[in-house]
């Protein structure tokens, strides 16, 4: 029997997240030392006798024996969540309140609470990112730096100043507080994040990381799976996700090199995915509110149900650029929103809306923005501009897939 | 045909979950294929890092397996081959390597001495 992609990793944010809500989050460390013990015996056991009939219940039941051992030891408020401790002290509560914190419901609760606690506002969008890949998805410090394109110990640094102050909140967050709405915000905000840097990648390695998108939808479900906590903002990001994700597959070709959005081969989307992105974007219809995530959810969706590149609506689409610009401004939104105006109204529109983008500097780093310049160069027929324009793009590649991308595009120039 | 013990020396080095996923299917992998062509007797049995040694004539107790880490026993399984030669051949494939550890090959001693064949 083969292990389940990811499965350790995904256990693993399920069970610290289980042991966080029973001994408090001021014990994290101890929910962290008990998880990675419970690994290394399944690690060593199943090793050698191979998997036993239901891994993950394996995995929750030593580590649930072992809280106990804990708990029992103890005895003292010391290892247990605050608002847990008069249950844990007594053996009459303390087996039905550690078995009720392994119970499924109870696991997504928890895991939901430790988003939110990862979410802290006084911590950074990186440093929040990098807490919750760490604790809910079970990356190491390693994987989190060539996640980020971060030195290991610059993402050491975070990881430990941010785990002092989620140690230091008195609980986890409790997902009926006030705060809730703020709070969840963020938690958007982090998962869109995430979900973008494994979409558009800056990672030297690899321009398509596919494991952060599926992290963010893993945890985007979660969120999305309790009635009580749906808004119409996390039904927008969900269907957003899900028509991204749809395209993924079409973005690198055979050979892994990047594939431009014109070229993608659309009868390779994932029709399941785009199904599942529509349903969600019709739910996210329901309130009043409307978000970034909804917006570019429902340029993803144009894109989507256009079966051929010459049937996309690119009319539609400028204007929902429009309303995306007005309520959150973005240099990189504007150049994707200029290259709309130029499939609909041609090169020259296109250009004269990049020139008069606002803070272009900000995308002095960009390769895709002299990338964009080089493309309706091309398209007018000024071969070397365009090239020129390539070139710049190509010196600022961040990953062989791009350079690779940029070089045919230089290519085609001749 | 004879039978082997493959005694697994040195724990693991704390990894993160996805490698420990890693190591663990390079490990199935290995002995399913060697159980697959017929040279595992048994897979064995996995020992926990912890427990006691005792020792001399006094029966001191002492705490611990009693060795360096790299050298605790961590599991062991029993292994049929030719000779060993074979024996030590079959073991190279094993993941145990990558992490410094080692595999001891000692041959099962029978109680009956055999015709020959």
């Amino acid at each position: 029997m083969e292990i389940e992609e990811h499965f350790f990793r995904h256990e693993f944010g399920r069970i610290v997240a289980t042991l966080t809500r029973l001994f408090g989050v001021s014990n994290f460390a101890l929910a962290e030392d008990v998880t990675q013990d419970a690994f290394c015996r399944a690690m060593e056991t199943w090793k050698l006798r191979g998997l036993p009939k239901n891994p993950s219940a394996w995995l929750m039941t030593t580590a649930k024996n072992r809280a106990l051992d804990i708990l029992r030891r103890e005895r003292t408020a010391r290892v247990s969540a605050p608002e847990l401790a008069r249950l844990l002290e007594s053996e009459w509560t303390l087996v039905p309140t550690v078995e009720e914190a392994f119970s499924t419901y109870a696991v997504n609760d928890s895991q939901l609470r430790v988003m939110f606690s990862c979410c802290h506002p006084r911590l950074s969008e990186e440093a929040q990112i990098a807490l919750i890949l760490h604790i809910l998805c079970g990356f190491s410090l390693k994987e989190i730096a060539q996640a980020f394109v971060s030195s290991h110990a610059a993402i050491e640094k975070r990881i430990i100043r941010a785990k002092k102050i989620l140690a230091g909140s008195t609980k986890l967050f409790d997902l009926a507080d006030a705060d809730f709405p703020s709070r969840l915000s963020s938690v958007l905000q982090a998962l869109y994040l995430l979900f973008n840097e494994g979409y558009h990648g800056s990672s030297p390695e690899a321009a398509v990381r596919m494991e952060l998108c599926q992290e963010a939808m893993r945890l985007m479900n979660l969120l999305i799976e309790q009635p009580a906590l749906v808004t119409s903002q996390s039904y927008a990001l969900a269907a957003l996700m899900y028509l991204n994700a749809a395209r993924l597959p079409t973005r690198l070709d055979g050979s892994g090199n990047l594939v431009s959005f014109f070229e993608q081969d659309r009868s390779l989307w994932d029709h399941t995915l785009i199904a599942e992105g529509e349903a969600l974007l019709n739910l996210s219809a329901s309130g009043t509110e409307l978000t970034k995530y909804h917006i570019e959810a429902a340029i993803a969706s144009m894109h989507t149900s256009a079966t051929i590149t010459e049937e996309t609506d690119w009319k539609q689409i400028v204007s929902l650029y429009d309303m995306l610009m007005a309520i959150h401004p973005s240099p990189v939104i504007a150049l994707n929103r200029a290259i709309a105006i130029a499939q609909l109204d041609g090169p020259e529109r296109g250009l004269q809306e990049i020139r008069v983008i606002h803070d272009l500097h900000r995308l002095s780093s960009y390769p895709f923005y002299p990338a964009a310049l080089g493309e309706l160069e091309l398209r007018r027929g000024n071969y070397p501009v365009a090239k020129a324009h390539f070139s710049t793009a190509l010196s600022l590649a961040r990953n062989p897939m791009e350079r690779h991308f940029l070089q045919r595009c230089i290519d085609t120039c001749r | 045909m004879t039978e082997f013990v493959y005694l697994y020396r040195g724990y693991e080095q704390p990894a993160s979950p996805e490698e420990m996923q890693k190591k663990t299917a390079k490990w199935m992998t290995w002995l399913k294929d060697l159980s697959d062509k017929g040279h595992v007797k048994s897979l064995g049995e996995p020992l926990q890092p912890v427990g006691k040694v005792v020792k001399g004539k006094k029966k001191q107790v002492i705490d611990g397996p009693y060795a360096e880490a790299k050298d605790v026993i961590g599991g062991y399984s029993i292994i049929v081959a030719r000779d060993l030669e074979q024996a030590v051949e079959f073991s190279l494939g094993c993941p145990i390597f990558e992490d410094g550890g080692s595999v001891e090959v000692r041959p099962i001693a029978p109680l009956e001495l055999g015709d020959g064949n």
